[in-house]
């Protein structure tokens, strides 16, 4: 049974759904904050100023090491990839499919970069479209023609185009600031542990028990959770960046016709590695096999390429197709 | 002592909302006007490139004068067209598009021109002028959707129009675009 959509209820829907992903870390955050204020402070009246105290703390240190990955962060990336940067001269048809982009989105021309390997992938980075990279490989430009190599760089430039770089950040910070704060909060409870049980008020002292508790509880909790959510938003802006590459290419047959190829090339990218693997086009890491699930950072093909199919009403894949993919037939 | 002072915090927060619908208006507007220019610049852009494609294929394709002059009236057309309206300019633009869609038919039976770097680097960059074409009109619709729906939606339809503000119109293809222009290669 097919299903018909537009790419701008797409675009919405992963839109709302990331930003919901975003919100529920705030509110997991602002919860954990209040707990281990509450906890260490107990009894001395100044709970909630404790609790604020820490979340400051902590989303300080996060962001400051964040926002200088910010502003390094896609020298590092793009050295670290073996990427050369190229001329119009050196690559006629990436450039000019790369331009044809960045006139459709409305967006300067990004700078853009070849990396010398067989498997085909795509990544881009860069805090703003103003700030921006592409990076292809070898092996990509062999493999796909020109109507793939669009979509792909549709997807790409949409990362930018769409903040993700940013977006993701930002959820990184409140993430890595979980993990401070519970790193602080299970020291301190390891080191002060019986100390404010001592000093209880009256009666208080269950309570300033539970909230303990519950704090150790929500630290353990916040590593596994945090990593989920980020996986999450990860798998969202995907989804996104597919649907804002049809925006610009009004084809959503080049993409699915590029992802069924990067899904049935088994060769793995030599460049890539666990801190890069989520700005490419497919995992580098892992591809048809074994990267579907809660901890990948991208969706699983098949479900991208149905999703594109139901922007034109074609039917979802089927199993066959599906084999097909995966090289079993 | 207080009603009045909430009253002038009320018209202020009331100003700043105004200025902050007006200065939307006016960057969405401008920014319709930026894609527009955008697309002149690409079918310049187009016609630059033909008179160096027209000498390329010149010297191997005496049979075929036909086509040649073909493309260049339409081009010289083309450019007279840009100052008669967007219409006649779309129009005029789409039997240039036509002539050149003939032309490289006709390179396909010379398998020397075909080869020849030159007409192969013209043909990739005429391919690329096309697409940017399109891809110019397509973002200028979409600057045109942002802007009307700014126009339209509440509480903006209230004052966009005392404030000056009217609706712009998509780049729609001719009725008469849809048919392939027929070229003489005779």
């Amino acid at each position: 049974m097919s299903v018909t959509t537009t790419f701008y209820s797409e675009e919405s829907a992963n839109r709302r759904n990331s930003l919901f992903l975003a919100l529920v870390v705030i509110a997991f955050l602002a919860a954990f904050g209040f707990v281990i204020g509450f906890s260490i402070g107990y009894g001395s009246g100044d709970e909630v100023a404790f609790g604020i105290g820490a979340l400051v703390i902590a989303v300080g240190i996060g962001t400051i090491s964040a926002l200088f990955s910010y502003y390094s962060g896609d020298k590092l990336v793009l050295s670290s990839s073996h990427a050369k940067e190229i001329s119009p001269q050196q690559a006629p048809a990436l450039y000019d499919v790369v331009n044809e982009m960045a006139i459709a989105a409305g967006v300067p021309m990004p700078k853009v970069y070849i990396i010398e390997d067989p498997s085909p992938n795509a990544f881009a980075t860069g805090r703003d479209p103003q700030h921006s990279s592409v990076a292809v490989t070898t092996g990509l430009l062999q493999k796909m023609n020109r109507e793939e190599l669009q979509g792909v760089l549709g997807h790409e430039m949409s990362h930018v185009r769409n903040y993700d770089i940013r977006f993701t950040l930002i959820v990184g910070v409140m993430v890595g600031s979980m993990a401070l704060l519970a790193g602080l909060f299970l020291r301190y409870t390891f080191f002060f542990g019986g100390g404010r049980r001592g000093n209880n008020r009256e009666g208080g002292g269950g309570l300033a028990i539970v909230m303990l508790l519950l704090g150790v509880v929500m630290s353990v909790v916040s590593y596994f959770f945090g990593a989920l959510v980020q996986m999450a938003v990860s798998r969202q802006r995907e989804y996104l960046a597919d649907a804002s590459s049809v925006e610009l290419t009004r084809n959503p047959h080049g993409l699915e016709s590029a992802l069924a190829k990067l899904a049935s090339d088994n060769e793995p990218l030599h460049s890539a590695n666990g801190a890069t693997q989520h700005l490419y086009i497919v995992n580098p890491l892992k591809k048809l096999g074994g990267g579907s699930n809660l901890f990948s950072t991208h969706p699983p093909i098949v479900d991208r390429i149905n999703r594109l199919r139901a922007l034109t009403g074609d039917p979802p894949m089927n199993t066959s197709e599906v084999r097909q993919l995966s090289g079993l037939e | 002592m207080l009603v009045p002072i909430i009253i002038i915090v009320v018209l202020v927060v009331l100003v700043l909302f105004l200025v902050g619908i007006y200065n939307g208006l006016v960057t969405k507007r401008n920014r319709v006007d930026e894609a527009n220019s955008q697309i002149q610049v690409q079918l310049k852009r187009r016609h630059d490139l033909i008179p160096n494609l027209v000498n390329a294929v010149k010297g191997y394709m005496d049979f075929e004068k036909g086509v040649l002059v073909q493309v260049t009236e339409a081009r010289g057309n083309a450019i007279s067209a840009g100052s008669q309206g967007p219409a006649a300019q779309a129009q005029a633009e789409n039997v240039l598009t036509g002539a050149l869609k003939s032309l490289f038919a006709v390179v396909e039976n010379y398998p020397q021109l075909k080869a020849n770097e030159n007409v192969m680097s013209l043909q990739e960059q005429l391919t690329t002028t096309e697409n940017q074409i399109s891809f110019a009109r397509q973002h200028y619709n979409a600057s045109v959707l942002e802007f009307n729906n700014s126009l339209q939606v509440f509480p903006n339809v209230l004052i966009a129009g005392p404030m000056g503000f009217t609706k712009r119109e998509f780049f729609e293809a001719e009725p008469e675009a849809a048919e392939v222009p027929v070229v003489n290669l005779g």
